[in-house]
């Protein structure tokens, strides 16, 4: 059914934050896979481990983290078994990555110049020269007037969204198979999210790379990703296409989600709602669904026991006991 | 810049006026003259003295006289040695405690600074709790306990190192560390935080990104940023070398400025004593400004303000 | 793609029923594990407790406390009493009429540092001069602590142009170089200060303390509060555009009440900390001072006087030395690190 390549495919994932208070378990088993030229995204709220799953994707999980169980296999290369001089070697030329803020993501005593040229310095066997033309190209690939004169410039000269771009221009010197963009357009100003985000758009079917867009607005995702993954408390609670997500919602947390983003066309009465409560403490995490205590729909064996994936179709499951209650009503009524 | 420069040193000459000034009417208004304390000299005596050093005008003329003077740039004569102008003894003595204070800073920086960024790397293990246990002492231990220290153990017990004078580059040893155990645990401290700091910036987290080997992203990411503060420090530093100079020429017994200034005191002569703090605040505040100036010009952050 | 699936439930037989009624609220709630909410206070305590850099050194401190302030008056020897015919006597040793004091059946009390050139014994000199430095440490530290939050708290919140001039003020100060207007002011305060103690009656009695002493007093008072009058008001500026302050001047406070009971309390972690470093760096500079003779004056003792009269017996009396040597050293080191404990712990913005 499909043709396309598997580019990163994860299996079990874990990761643990082993702190002086505890094992902080930050991502719980966490499996999915995306094929070439596909925009992933990944919501959850602050602490659901959504970017410290893709972190892991190149490596980047740094002390006190620490991958405790499962496999990611990217671009056949079997990250989680690599030494850092391996990784180094793909981080920035295969897998790159845009951070949230661009006013502390440029390091200040460099020029923009000389940051992104590093990239290519590194990866590339072009000479000086043609590493300086490349990366005043890159400056304008990414829509900066006068790249010549931005080249030289220090990361304090320029705003957030020239920042950013700098960034994106960093992130694809090499032309690496992955994109991942965390938070990238948070930071910016409405009008400016929305001309990064085309430019991310416009660049990844020039260059023809997959993006994981991880952000908590539903907006950004709707618009640019085929497919999402909803994560909570360090898990994928729900996984499909946009489609999917957006018309047959299973999961009781992306429908609070949902509800949750305001709507342009809504009626005039219509109100927000927000999820009532905090999220899970990851130090020490239930036994049950971690959910429950928020869901409106908890049921006993949410309290006690974990749910496991129902599959709805082969590219849309989701992780609710209410799923398993369907099911096992319609066998009973049978 | 320009104009900051020209600001700077407006306030520094400002600041300067303002410290001869207080010298000037604080040593003066002392009751018990320069005089009073020699063996009873007859009133005659006294008073030819007294007129001979302008001392027996009134205060106010005594200020200018000195303010002009101080702003061609001559102290004074100084009381107890009899002929010789406090300029003339500060371009002797100065240059000797220069070298010494200079070897130290030369320590200082380039012990201290690799010492902070060592222990920032290794941080919380064997290496990092025992270059912090030294630079802990280094900051707790006064400049004549870690002298006297010193002196006991390589000069007294071992008989290695010279501790008297200054005749041969040997002699240079004890008294340069001396001087330059503080600051040097200063500035390991000040660059151990300051690079725990920086490898904690999302720019680190970016260089990481890129595939930059760990070398490149300590080396150049991580140091470049973090040295920065310490470039503040060199003022405090160079203070500090400075006073501590009093100790260490004292106890060392090398002719240099420090010693002066405090034998100065206490033989009471008062032109010699209000030349050197002049002279000493003059260079301090001078230095400050330099190294403010420098760090302006280091960080591009603040080029172009 | 059946075989990629990820881990499904267990099949429906497994489950029965019961397990799909809804639970309740309080069920629900029980679910929730919060970590125990504790005051700012009482967790900066459970944590400076759990430091054991900074509870060791605030058990040297209290040690010294007791060594400077309470031996003393249980111990044999006054600090200036001069003992005929016990000069220069080594740790434990008598001299011959105290010898023979011991033959005859008296008890002695040893000296357990041993004398110094002039028969006074030297355990009680180390005392009173750990007591002279501690004195100085603390009440110079309170000083600076008042005027310079008074200062600093004044100069931010009233900002605009009393802040500007206020903090010129500090920048010059700042400037100088401190130790040589100290060193100045003591030459020039000690005279004075005597006369004026001699013609006051009252002033007299304050003569006992030395007029050193008021000197280093007045003298740090004058120059080291900038360095507190900074700190307060940075804080304060930041505390000051909170709600809570804008609400207290909503409801009509007057501007020494808000300082006084919302933005300095406020401020209090920073002032604690800043206060406990302070104190390590006064006696740092008495002990610098009274080395080179400008500190306290004769009899009295001071850590860094008793360290200038050993030096010229270093060869054969070292452990002169080396008393107040180690003893001056403790009393920095424990300040230091129960302030960098203290810091830690109510103000890790401070740290730098």
């Amino acid at each position: 059914m499909n043709n396309k390549e598997l580019l990163l495919d994860i299996k079990n994932l874990s990761i643990s934050f082993f702190t002086p208070s505890g094992e902080v378990k930050a991502v719980n088993d966490v499996s999915y896979h995306m094929y070439d030229g596909e925009v992933l995204g990944i919501v959850g709220e602050s602490g659901s481990g959504k970017s410290v799953s893709s972190y892991s994707i190149m490596g980047l999980i740094s002390d006190p983290g620490k991958i405790v169980n499962g496999s990611i296999m990217f671009n056949n290369h079997q990250i989680d078994k690599m030494t850092e001089k391996e990784l180094q070697k793909i981080r920035g030329k295969e897998v790159s990555i845009i951070f949230q803020d661009p006013m502390s993501s440029l390091n200040p005593v460099f020029t923009i110049g000389h940051q992104i040229s590093e990239v290519l310095k590194l990866h590339t066997k072009l000479s000086n020269e043609e590493i300086k033309k490349r990366s005043i190209e890159l400056l304008e690939l990414v829509g900066m007037n006068e790249p010549v004169k931005r080249y030289s410039q220090y990361p304090h000269e320029f705003s957030g969204g020239m920042r950013q771009r700098a960034m994106i221009a960093m992130a694809l010197a090499c032309e690496p198979k992955m994109l991942i963009a965390d938070e990238a357009t948070t930071a910016l100003d409405v009008t400016i999210q929305a001309q990064i985000l085309e430019l991310m758009v416009e660049l990844k079917d020039k260059i023809g790379m997959s993006i994981i867009m991880i952000t908590h607005d539903l907006g950004v995702v709707a618009s640019m990703c085929e497919k999402l993954a909803v994560m909570y408390a360090g898990r994928i609670v729900e996984f499909g296409t946009v489609e999917d997500i957006f018309y047959n919602t299973k999961h009781q947390y992306t429908l609070g989600l949902l509800k949750s983003i305001p709507k342009i066309n809504a009626d005039e009465h219509e109100r927000l709602i927000p999820i009532e409560g905090t999220p899970v403490d990851l130090l020490y995490p239930p036994e049950g669904c971690p959910f429950a205590p928020r869901c409106e729909k908890t049921m006993k064996i949410c309290l006690t026991q974990m749910p496991g994936y129902t599959y709805l179709s082969d590219e849309h499951y989701s992780a609710c006991w209410l799923l398993d209650k369907e099911k096992f009503e319609g066998e009973k009524g049978e | 810049m320009f104009q900051y420069i020209i600001k700077r040193l407006g306030y520094t000459l400002l600041t300067i006026v303002i410290i001869s000034t207080i010298t000037f009417f604080l040593m003066n208004l002392v009751p018990g003259g320069p005089f009073l304390s020699e063996k009873s000299p007859s009133p005659a005596v006294l008073e030819a003295m007294n007129e001979k050093y302008g001392l027996d005008k009134p205060l106010g003329v005594q200020y200018k006289n000195y303010m002009l003077k101080l702003a061609q740039g001559d102290l004074g004569i100084s009381i107890k040695k009899k002929g010789r102008s406090v300029n003339d003894i500060i371009a002797e003595k100065f240059p000797v405690s220069a070298k010494v204070g200079g070897v130290a800073v030369g320590i200082a920086i380039f012990l201290g600074i690799p010492m902070g960024a060592v222990a920032a790397l290794n941080r919380g293990k064997f290496l990092d709790n025992g270059l912090m246990f030294i630079s802990t002492l280094g900051i707790a231990v006064p400049g004549f306990v870690v002298a006297t220290s010193l002196m006991i153990i390589f000069g007294v017990k071992l008989r290695l190192l010279p501790t008297f004078g200054l005749s041969s580059p040997l002699h240079y040893i004890l008294p340069a560390l001396t001087l330059a155990f503080y600051p040097m645990s200063y500035m390991a401290r000040l660059m151990r935080s300051s690079m725990l700091d920086v490898l904690g910036q999302d720019y680190i987290r970016t260089a990481r990104a890129k595939g930059v080997s760990e070398f490149t992203m300590l080396f150049k990411h991580a140091l470049r940023n973090a040295i920065l503060p310490i470039i503040t420090y060199l003022g405090p530093l160079l203070a500090y070398v400075l006073t501590g100079s009093f100790v260490v020429e004292k106890i060392f017994t090398i002719p240099g400025l420090g010693g002066e200034f405090i034998s100065s005191i206490t033989n009471r002569d008062y032109p010699l004593i209000m030349g050197t703090t002049i002279f000493l605040a003059a260079f301090l505040v001078l230095m400050n400004v330099l190294v403010d100036i420098m760090y302006k010009l280091v960080d591009p952050r603040i080029k172009l303000k | 793609m059946e075989e990629n699936r990820l881990n499904t439930n267990p099949l429906s037989f497994h489950l029965k029923a019961e397990d799909f009624l809804p639970a309740d609220a309080s069920e629900k709630k029980e679910l929730v594990v919060m970590r125990e909410s504790v005051s700012y206070w009482k967790d900066g305590f459970t944590r400076l407790l759990k430091k054991k850099l900074a509870m060791t050194a605030l058990a040297f401190i209290v040690f010294v406390l007791f060594f400077a302030f309470v031996f003393p008056s249980f111990y044999p020897y006054r600090y200036e009493q001069q003992i005929r015919g016990s000069e220069d006597l080594r740790p434990f040793e008598y001299s011959q009429e105290e010898q023979a004091k011991i033959d005859g059946g008296e008890s002695v009390a040893p000296h357990y540092l041993g004398t110094d050139s002039l028969g006074r014994d030297m355990m009680i000199r180390i005392m009173m001069g750990t007591r002279i430095s501690l004195l100085v440490g603390l009440i110079a530290s309170f000083i600076i602590l008042i005027i310079g939050s008074v200062y600093g708290a004044i100069s931010g919140y009233f900002g605009g142009r009393t802040d500007m001039i206020m903090m010129r003020i500090v920048d010059i100060i700042y400037t100088v170089p401190d130790i040589l207007v100290i060193i100045l002011l003591m030459v020039t305060l000690k005279e004075p200060l005597k006369i004026l103690f001699e013609k006051n009656e009252f002033l007299s009695k304050l003569g006992v303390i030395g007029p050193g002493l008021i000197a280093i007093f007045i003298t740090f008072s004058l120059l080291y509060w900038v360095g507190m009058a900074r700190i307060i008001r940075g804080q304060v500026m930041m505390i000051k555009e909170q709600e809570f302050v804008t609400a207290a001047r909503a409801l009509g406070a007057s501007s020494s009440r808000i300082i006084t009971k919302h933005l300095l309390p406020n401020c209090i972690g920073t002032i604690i900390v800043t206060t406990t470093l302070q104190i390590p760096s006064a006696i740092f500079t008495e002990s610098f001072l009274s080395f080179l003779g400008l500190g306290v004056s004769a009899p009295m003792p001071s850590l860094g006087s008793l360290a200038a009269d050993a030096i010229s017996g270093i060869t054969s009396y070292t452990y002169r030395l080396i008393a107040p040597a180690v003893v001056i050293s403790i009393i920095i080191l424990a300040f230091n690190l129960l302030g960098d404990g203290l810091r830690d712990v109510f103000d890790p913005k401070l740290k730098k």
